[in-house]
């Protein structure tokens, strides 16, 4: 049942969900699968990562920009309707060591949060999106303890100026360990940067599915051993494993 | 009344169920059979398996469509050795019956695929893959081409004393002509229909959306193509059908039956709901009941009974 919608700025929702079996079992990096109510319109689910989940009220809320159909069908969803989820599906990330760095480009701030949220030692989270208006994260849930959060726009309408990739150069080699998320270009400048200083690092990826749970064989990412499964072996890879091919 | 009698056979397999999983989106079977209540289902029909392992296609694999999905899975499997010795024990296991869909490059390894499984504990049943349109050196000569239909069928048939299921291309001109040099080879019976050809393009990248360019188009879009494709072949041969082709409710079950179908399977269906066979079980014996009929084999070419003469198209 949707508890809560955040319609955050244009284009962008946050919905949340009574669901007790996926708030109670998740970790970070897991997705879930939602269900369209639309009959034959949409017959495919769609995978999102957990962006938050609160164990007390038994929910999780889900952070997505509105640009199909599906998720238009879901920015109209109301308070109190019913929706059909399953999971908590995938491997998500391995446990977050403190001084980690965490780096998420716009929307990919959502599996991101939910790590960011799972301990209380300190690390640092890079938040970064071409201009201030796609730095969408609904207000307090980045305040953490010991989070210290570093924003960073291209067009320097908010926070630094430049990339995310950018601001990395002047972290590492330093965390034990790199989180990211965001646009395959992002993502690409990031795992060079890793590799170069020797800084492990996992990525979450996504791609298009349809079960969901590794039956199908549709949501295949190439990595050093052949096709992987985003639903099953991912959706979170080390950065060995993907982004191989350019 | 007492519960309508849902068991049929299907070309030597006894069934308890007149639903199975369609080969492809149910995988090797795991994922769904740890998930979902697979009590109604009579069997099933694993992921086409090859002589070595096959790669598939790049992504993107997927695109939704309207009523529909396209996919270029492009047949990536584990291989014979590894299904045998991975997937086969857990299969065989389980309580729907197991047949194995086969695919290869050439007519040689079908036969070493279908000579790999016979006597093995626990298969049920063979089902030829002639047309899979996914690859580009693959099936697909095989299922538009009477000749070569009946050249595969027959090597694979003269492999094994299983229970041989021939699955047809609707790629054709004419589905008659193939499913009769199936049933002429030594089938069993004949499943029907794969996906249709088809292809999707991003006007933003200016580009094929699947990585493959082309895949094959699945779902509800494809039902009324489907049926009407299994009243032909009921019309051409004497082997029984199984139907399939955007199935998700009891009411498109029984349409397949009516045309002529022995069985159905589902496959799409599963992604939009998993537990769709438990919801068709349910609505196919209301449905007998309601009209009182005992066994379900009793609608099987309901619709072509009574004189009807085929339309025009």
């Amino acid at each position: 049942m949707v508890t809560e919608k955040q319609a955050i700025a244009p284009g962008y929702c946050r919905l949340s969900f009574k669901a007790p079996h996926i708030a109670g079992t998740a970790y970070p990096g897991q997705f879930v699968m939602v269900y369209m109510n639309s009959g034959y319109r949409h017959l495919l689910p769609r995978p999102f990562s957990i962006f938050t989940r609160n164990r007390d009220k038994e929910e999780v809320s889900l952070l997505f920009a509105v640009k199909g159909q599906g998720t238009e069908l879901m920015a109209s969803a109301e308070v109190g309707s019913l929706w059909k989820i399953s999971g908590p599906l995938g491997s998500g990330f391995p446990a977050l060591p403190e001084g980690s760095l965490l780096v998420a480009g716009g929307i990919g701030l959502a599996p991101l949060a939910f790590l960011a949220a799972s301990i209380e030692k300190p690390r640092t989270l890079i938040y970064g999106a071409r201009t201030a208006s796609q730095l969408i994260c609904p207000p307090g849930v980045l305040d953490l303890p010991n989070l210290e959060v570093i924003e960073v726009t291209e067009d320097g309408t908010r926070g630094e100026r430049g990339t995310a990739a950018d601001l990395l150069l002047g972290l590492l080699p330093g965390p034990p360990a790199l989180f990211a998320c965001g646009p395959g270009p992002m993502l690409r400048a990031v795992k060079t940067l890793c590799l170069h200083s020797g800084t492990p690092a996992w990525f979450s990826v996504e791609e298009k599915m349809a079960c969901g749970i590794g039956a199908c064989l549709g949501c295949a990412v190439q990595t050093p051993k052949g096709y992987s499964r985003v639903c099953r072996e991912g959706p979170v890879f080390s950065a060995e494993e993907v982004f191989n091919n350019d | 009344m007492i519960n309508p009698d849902l068991s049929v056979n299907l070309g030597g397999i006894e069934l308890a169920s007149p639903l199975l999983a369609a080969s492809g989106p149910f995988g090797y079977g795991h994922e769904y059979l740890e998930r979902i209540d697979c009590s109604a289902l009579g069997g099933i029909i694993v992921k086409g398996i090859s002589l070595k392992p096959w790669p598939g296609n790049p992504p993107p694999r997927l695109a939704e469509t309207a009523s529909g999905l396209l996919n270029a899975i492009g047949l990536q499997n584990p291989g014979l050795d590894h299904f045998v010795k991975e997937d086969l024990p857990l299969l065989a296991r389980a309580e729907p019956r197991l047949i194995v869909n086969i695919v290869g490059c050439d007519i040689d390894e079908y036969a070493a695929v279908a000579a790999g499984l016979s006597g093995l504990e626990g298969i049920d049943g063979l089902e030829v893959n002639i047309s899979c349109p996914n690859l580009k050196a693959g099936g697909i000569a095989f299922g538009t081409d009477p000749a070569e239909t009946y050249k595969v069928v027959g090597a694979v048939r003269r492999q094994t004393n299983l229970p041989l299921l021939v699955k047809l291309s609707p790629n054709v001109t004419d589905i008659t002509i193939i499913a009769r040099a199936a049933e002429a080879a030594g089938a069993d019976g004949l499943s029907l229909i794969n996906t249709l050809s088809g292809m999707l393009i991003d006007i933003e990248t200016r580009k094929p959306l699947l990585g493959n360019i082309f895949g094959g188009l699945s779902g509800p879009a494809v039902l009324p193509v489907a049926l009407k494709m299994v009243w032909q072949a009921a019309e051409a041969v004497k082997i029984p059908l199984l139907g399939m082709g955007g199935i998700t409710t009891a009411e498109d079950a029984l349409q397949f039956i009516m045309a002529g179908a022995r069985a159905v399977a589902v496959g799409t269906g599963f992604f939009y709901e998993p537990e769709v066979i438990s919801q068709v079980k349910e609505g196919l014996e209301n449905y007998l009941v309601k009209h009182e009929i005992k066994a379900l084999g009793k609608l099987e070419g309901a619709a072509r009974k009574g004189g009807i003469i085929n339309g025009a198209c």
